[in-house]
């Protein structure tokens, strides 16, 4: 036991720490790999551009819930606002606003996206107010935000699908369809909405004081409040932008089916939460990256495709889903075990 | 001496490896019972971890423990237990949570026919334990609502709870006020009337001389000496601890105070229940001054600093920096007008410890590296290896978690947040506690300096030779007032005296 083999040991879990930071890129490759062998058609264009579309679907949430979750909270609300918003899209389409004087407002399809953006933002302010101000815990906020979203969604049609959401030309509201459907330069514009929101929520997380103080107040909210981080706002941004994102995937599901259901963006927070652990974020608060959520999402998506593709029974897909989520767990909390081992090798080797 | 204090258990080549590191070097200890073994010696030095190796938390490398001629392996610490090892921890392992009768019967409840806690029987030695410890604390008293003070007689009770025939006491009074260490040391000498065999480890060098029969000094993992206390200076212990005198953090020269940077006046902090924690303080500072805030604990020291750090939204009364009211009412505001706290527990309010060094220096003062709502990065890392440098915070690196740092140096960083808002006055709650004399050296050396460059410095602090040390005016507060004002170089019993105005002292805490 002299000081080389301890070294030789200090290399080993530096490796070994590297691969293990790597690991949901692996997995994406893993998984990728796998159906690209075994699925037939897996790699064909149409397919790709399938499961992509799928996997962006989650990733938005995801991207939303990654920040509530680094700062120490969750979100469960958020399947429920994809409801209420595809909802909400589809009346505006449908009905304009009637202020009961006998007319109505109609609106283009930029004001129909700007209204449901609001209406999503202003889900997540409700649950960052029940949250700050009224210090309820994240967990039941959002469960009671679930029920009531969930609630105002069926009500808006009494639990009937909005049809036919083609839009009106004379209101100009007829490009609806294209959010969901539309192609930019070969690329379809959801994806480029998502590459969009990925970069400025990445940008925010690393590059902004607003994201150190994301993770500042997960790692130790009171720690943060003695520095001067407004822990409130930073709370309430994180909760805002969570719906938002959520009024996103309900505006792009209501435009891909040119119809909305009340129903629609339930289990969707489940995927979302699966998405951003597999992403190595942690659900205590202080760890996280939006790169990894985003290849989450992705590895999510491809395992359930994938496996559609080949046949595999729904039931054994649920069974494979959850075995994925809890492997990725118990390999996150190897690599933080081995992070802090590392780190205090460092700090030991610097002589004291 | 030696047949007195027979030797209870001995350590023989005691070698503790961990990855990358050799803690402990073949080490040779011997612990008598009946008597005070202290162990003194830098952070790092390997005293807590051989302190581990004999209560069972960790397992030696090398080496042998034996205890009355037969060989010993502790697995985990319930062995030790079994062995009738008991430790109080630096780190205060409570559950805040539950009540202090709780948490002194933790992992060993009373228990009727081994399933339902007796929660009467619990209670009453609980209430017996806190009589001798003679703290007024009601057994079924929440723990969270404690002092950190109070805190740590909960844990040492829990120790004695125990009826252990070796207790290892590791810094039980790094946040004990005065009277309270009085208690710990009559308890001590009750216990080794009994024959119980005590190991104490402190960075209190007159504490460890005035308790201890035994001293053993480690280095780096190696004993350096090891003798009987008679005949045991500072000095002596000092050499053997760092191989150099060098405790010295006095003043340099008498300094000119420029105008006064900061006022307080009627602060007043209601108490639940009735009273006042802070009891209309008034108090001023000047540019350039360091004003030490003495006091037994719960004296309202930490409070008051809370009260000026914008943590008591029910907190009355008024301040001023630079002669300009302070109106802002929330902890950026405050920082904003110059105002700095350095928090008494770093764990819990001074770090966010899975940050990365620098995310924590510059945590206060990201508006500095902004533009708009752009951080610059690489400005960021320059500003935090400037005060790296500064304040010789040894890093590895500065991306590594903040708890991979030892307790001075995580003290230092702290200092370094504080220092990066460009503070006028710099609040600093115990800064020397926990952190081994050669840093708290630094830590003094430091706010000397900053001193000089005209920042004015409230400290408080529980360690009376410090605050004489130290401070250029002495503010004492008792029961939530200020209860006597002294220039430096007064008198220490003047200054104690001023501690406890009354007789009443322990029965208001009582209240």
């Amino acid at each position: 036991m002299t000081a080389v083999p301890a070294t030789k040991d200090a290399q080993g879990s530096s490796i070994l720490l590297t691969f293990l930071q790597a690991r949901t890129y692996v997995a994406l490759l893993l998984v990728f790999g796998y159906f690209a062998i075994m699925a037939p058609n897996f790699l064909s264009l149409a397919n790709t551009v399938i499961v992509a579309k799928h996997a962006a679907l989650t990733a938005f949430l995801a991207i939303g819930m990654t920040f509530v979750i680094i700062t120490g909270g969750i979100d469960l609300s958020v399947g429920s606002t994809v409801g209420l918003t595809a909802m909400v899209s589809g009346w505006l389409i449908l009905h304009g606003i009637d202020p009961g004087l006998g007319w109505s407002i109609q609106f283009n399809t930029v004001e129909i996206a700007l209204l449901v953006m609001c209406v999503g933002i202003f889900v997540g302010w409700i649950n960052g107010i029940l949250i700050t101000k009224l210090n309820v815990a994240p967990f039941i906020a959002t469960l009671g935000t679930l029920y009531i979203a969930r609630g105002a969604a069926l009500l808006s049609s009494g639990g009937r699908t909005f049809p036919n959401l083609a839009g009106n030309a004379e209101y100009g509201s007829d490009t609806f369809p294209l959010i969901g459907a539309g192609t930019f330069l070969g690329l379809p514009v959801l994806i480029w909405m998502l590459i969009v929101v990925g970069l400025i929520a990445a940008y925010i997380a690393k590059r902004t004081p607003l994201g150190r103080h994301i993770y500042a107040v997960g790692g130790n909210e009171r720690g943060a409040a003695l520095s001067g981080v407004k822990v409130d706002r930073v709370k309430l941004f994180v909760y805002m932008f969570s719906g938002f994102c959520a009024a996103l995937v309900g505006l792009i599901i209501a435009s891909q089916l040119q119809a909305a259901h009340p129903a629609t963006g339930e289990t969707f927070e489940l995927n979302a939460i699966a998405a951003a652990v597999l992403g190595g974020t942690s659900l205590s608060g202080g760890r996280g990256k939006i790169s990894g959520t985003i290849v989450g999402a992705f590895v999510i998506s491809i395992l359930a495709d994938g496996l559609v593709m080949m046949g595999v029974s729904s039931f054994w897909q649920t069974v494979i889903k959850g075995l994925v989520i809890v492997a990725a767990v118990v390999i996150d909390q190897a690599q933080s075990k081995l992070q802090a081992r590392v780190a205090l090798q460092q700090e030991a080797a610097t002589g004291r | 001496m030696t047949e007195a204090h027979p030797i209870g258990l001995s350590i023989r080549g005691g070698v503790k490896v961990y990855p990358g590191t050799r803690a402990l070097k073949g080490v040779d200890f011997d612990l008598r019972m009946g008597a005070v073994n202290v162990l003194v010696g830098e952070n790092g030095a390997g005293k807590s971890t051989l302190m581990k190796l004999i209560a069972g938390v960790e397992e030696m490398t090398e080496g042998v423990i034996t205890m009355n001629g037969r060989e010993m392996h502790f697995r985990d610490k319930a062995d030790a237990v079994a062995a009738g090892i008991g430790i109080v921890f630096q780190e205060l392992n409570l559950f805040p949570n539950l009540s202090v009768a709780e948490n002194i019967f933790i992992g060993h409840e009373r228990t009727r026919a081994g399933i339902d806690i007796d929660t009467e029987t619990q209670r009453e030695e609980a209430r017996k334990l806190m009589e001798r410890l003679e703290q007024p604390i009601a057994p079924d008293t929440i723990l969270g609502t404690l002092r950190i003070g109070q805190q740590q007689i909960v844990e040492i009770a829990k120790a004695l709870a125990l009826k252990a025939k070796i207790l290892i006491l590791d810094e039980p009074t790094s946040a004990l006020s005065a009277a309270e260490v009085e208690v710990l040391f009559r308890v001590i000498d009750e216990l080794k009337a009994q024959g119980v065999g005590i190991v104490y480890i402190s960075h209190r060098l007159e504490e460890l001389i005035r308790v201890g029969d035994y001293i053993t000094v480690l280095r780096d993992g190696t004993i350096t000496g090891a003798r009987s206390m008679e005949g045991v200076d500072i000095p002596w212990i000092v050499q053997a601890m760092i191989g150099s005198s060098s405790k010295e953090y006095g003043r340099t020269e008498v300094t000119e105070f420029g105008p006064e940077i900061f006022r307080a006046e009627e602060i007043t902090l209601p108490r639940i229940g009735g009273g006042f924690t802070v009891d209309h303080v008034s108090l001023s500072i000047r540019a350039g001054e360091i004003v030490g805030l003495y006091g037994l604990m719960g004296a309202g020291r930490s409070e008051f600093l809370e009260c000026v750090m914008a943590q008591h939204p029910h907190s009355t009364g008024k301040f001023w920096v630079e002669g300009k009211p302070l109106v802002e009412r929330d902890v950026p505001g405050r920082i904003a007008r110059g105002i700095a706290l350095i928090p008494e527990d770093r764990k819990r309010d001074g770090l966010i410890q899975i940050m990365a060094i620098r995310e924590n220096l510059t945590l206060s003062s990201l508006p500095v590296f902004t533009k708009l709502f752009h951080l610059d990065l690489k400005k960021e890392a320059q500003t935090a290896r400037d005060f790296i440098k500064r304040l010789t915070i040894k890093v590895a690196s500065p991306e590594n978690p903040v708890s991979s740092l030892s307790g001075g140096n995580q003290q230092k960083v702290v200092i370094g947040k504080a220092l990066m808002t460009g503070p006028k006055v710099l609040l600093m709650d115990e800064p020397s506690r926990g952190i081994d004399i050669g840093a708290k050296a630094e830590v003094f050396r430091t706010m000397r300096r900053l001193a000089a460059e005209g920042l004015g410095i409230l400290f408080v602090t529980s360690d009376l030779d410090e605050v004489l040390a130290l401070s250029d005016r002495i503010i004492v507060m008792a029961q939530g007032r200020v209860t006597g004002e002294f220039p430096s170089g007064t008198d220490a019993a003047q200054v104690i005296s001023a501690t406890t105005p009354n007789a009443q002292v322990s029965k208001e805490a009582a209240e």
